[in-house]
């Protein structure tokens, strides 16, 4: 990682190139692939939080979505005329990150005792908690607007440029989910760089060590009770980051958005591409975002063209495709496309 | 021999009905090889966790350097200066050997999220130290020519030698030992001595639990005898294997 070689350094700067251009390969296609894409770069984002909780720390979480949504509503309270309150996107979103850290800070703290099934099941409640708060907080005061949700949410504004609406730089027609893409990747890139140091630091260690042998830890020194919560308050914060950004390109929030399945899918992103390993990570979140849609756009026409009619329902394929797809890769690859290795030193450096 | 590094007064540890320690005090000196011997199921082990604060006690008190020492959790007890291996061996297994040892150095360094994250200079400058300090610890245990192998890709030897590491880490007072020379070969066993007695030359003291008579008798300066989780005789190697009660009750009649 210290010293690239050359190579890296090309095939780096010809990723960059491809993900700079992108979004206008895409919008060519038309703007809906943008927003997908868009949708799947948030997707990375909250599988490299939830990596940090259970691919890191090894604390299995299925209520992650729930920092998601806190970070979600903290964004459209602060930026809807829900309350008349605008304040600007950059302000929020940190506020977000807060509150869904305490938020990971509240569902760690009485949890810290349990592990593995246990702690899923707590986790599950608490996602499942989570949401009906935000269904049932419009009464007695109207905090949430219940089942209704929260709209008109106030899109990124960047001094003069407001992400809703299109703008022409230099003959390219920058419409608002361009913009979008763009912010995402900064954000990606930021996180990607904060959990690659995190990972290789002393913290990171401690992380990985309670995954391993918890009682080892223990006797090591480590004190298991702060990194973990640690691990939980880091991992939520993220998810209030891709929460916010999330009501702010959608324009709208609701309760709806954060059932259990979208949980599921986010672990199931983490545990696909590989437990602990960012890239890994990446490359499961992408897969299992593009992969659906994909299927969304081909299945149609293809039974169209076969058969005349339509025999099985996109939506229903999608989802058995989607199944077949993860039990095989729980069969064949039970660590995941793309395990975590720790021979890195080992494999760049060669035997010494 | 100076002074005394742990005093151990009164430890009563029951689970349930079963008294599994019972008014054991004990006392370890500063510098010296302590052997804990015992039959299967004395409480040797038991009071090993005590010790390092992985099972509460029911009674009794311990003393490290001359103040009270706090069992409630394991990390102050390794912040204290207590450093243990565990009988079947408990490392990372999916870490390389360098960065068990590394995992070690935790509870001496400061390093929180935020040094990390922006790679501060003192955490840059603290990550290089600890790293150093781990490649030194594997090459004092004689191990470095595997620090980038996976701890569970480790042979049984070698495992042993790496916990060992990882406990130096801490930089320990008191190193414990819980039956290290377990399922070694003799030659193991012989190479394990020569380290444990090359760790009591740099200072360190040593409590050790083991099975292996020879290896207890010939290395420790004293040697506690618990049997029924009770302490029935503390003394030099010799006089304990002269003990009526501890042939009786452990040594049989092979000691001759």
């Amino acid at each position: 990682m210290m010293n690239m070689g050359s190579r890296e350094k090309l095939g780096l700067a010809l990723i960059a190139i491809a993900l700079i251009a992108l979004p206008f390969v895409l919008a060519a296609a038309g703007t809906a692939w943008v927003r997908i894409t868009n949708f799947a770069v948030l997707f990375v984002l909250l599988s490299l939080g939830l990596n940090i909780v259970v691919g890191f720390a090894g604390l299995l979480d299925l209520g992650y979505v729930a920092f998601y949504a806190v970070g979600a509503y903290v964004y459209a309270l602060l930026a809807s005329p829900h309350f008349g309150l605008h304040l600007p996107f950059w302000v929020i979103l940190p506020i977000g990150a807060a509150v869904a850290c305490l938020a990971g800070v509240i569902l760690g703290a009485p949890t810290l005792r349990l592990r593995g099934d246990y702690l899923a099941i707590v986790t599950l409640g608490f996602g499942e908690i989570v949401r009906i708060f935000m269904n049932n907080l419009s009464a007695p005061i109207n905090l949430t607007n219940g089942p209704k949700g929260i709209n008109r949410i106030d899109s990124f504004q960047i001094g003069p440029i407001n992400f809703a609406g299109s703008d022409t730089l230099a003959g390219l027609v920058f419409s608002g989910p361009i913009k979008y893409y763009y912010f995402l990747m900064l954000v990606l890139l930021i996180v990607i760089v904060i959990n690659r140091r995190l990972q290789d630091s002393r913290i990171g260690r401690a992380w990985v060590a309670i995954r391993e042998d918890e009682i080892a830890a223990k006797a090591s020194g480590i004190n298991t009770r702060n990194i973990k919560l640690l691990a939980f308050a880091m991992g939520a914060s993220f998810g209030g980051i891709a929460g916010g950004m999330f009501a702010a390109m959608q324009t709208f929030v609701s309760p709806e958005s954060f059932v259990l399945n979208e949980s599921i899918m986010v672990l199931a992103m983490v545990v696909l591409g590989g437990m602990g390993n960012i890239w890994g990570v990446i490359a499961g979140a992408v897969l299992l975002s593009f992969v659906p849609e994909l299927l969304r756009y081909t299945v149609e026409p293809a039974q169209m063209a076969l058969f005349g009619k339509l025999l099985v329902d996109p939506e229903v394929l999608r989802m058995l495709v989607f199944g077949l797809a993860l039990v095989l890769t729980m069969r064949f690859r039970p660590a995941g496309l793309w395990p975590e290795t720790r021979h890195r030193r080992e494999l760049s450096e060669g035997r010494v | 021999m100076t002074g005394i590094l742990l005093e151990a007064r009164c430890i009563d540890k029951r689970f349930g009905g079963v008294q599994a320690l019972k008014d054991v005090s004990l006392t370890i000196r500063s510098g010296e090889i302590y052997g804990l011997i015992g039959p299967n199921g004395a409480g040797k082990t038991t009071l090993f966790n005590v010790f390092t604060g992985l099972y509460p006690r029911d009674g009794g008190e311990v003393m490290f350097c001359g103040m009270p020492l706090r069992l409630e959790s394991p990390h102050e007890v390794a912040a204290a200066g207590i450093a243990r291996t565990f009988q079947n061996i408990r490392l990372f297994g999916n870490m390389t050997a360098l960065e068990n040892v590394m995992v070690g150095r935790h509870v001496r360094t400061r390093a929180g999220v935020f040094g990390a994250i922006l790679r501060t200079r003192t955490e840059r400058a603290e990550e290089a130290a600890i790293r150093r300090r781990a490649d030194e610890l594997l090459h004092y245990v004689g191990i470095a020519d595997r620090a980038d192998d996976l701890a569970r890709h480790l042979s049984y030897g070698d495992q042993r030698r790496l916990e060992i590491a990882r406990a130096l880490a801490t930089e320990p007072k008191l190193l414990a030992l819980d039956e290290p020379a377990a399922g070694m070969n003799a030659t193991e066993t012989a190479a394990l001595r020569r380290l444990i007695e090359g760790l009591r030359r740099d200072g360190l003291t040593v409590l050790l639990i083991e099975h292996d008579v020879k290896l207890v008798m010939g290395l420790c300066d004293r040697v506690a005898v618990l049997d029924y989780g009770e302490k029935i005789a503390e003394d030099v190697p010799e006089s304990v294997r002269a003990n009526p009660k501890v042939i009786e009750a452990y040594l049989g009649t092979s000691t001759t």
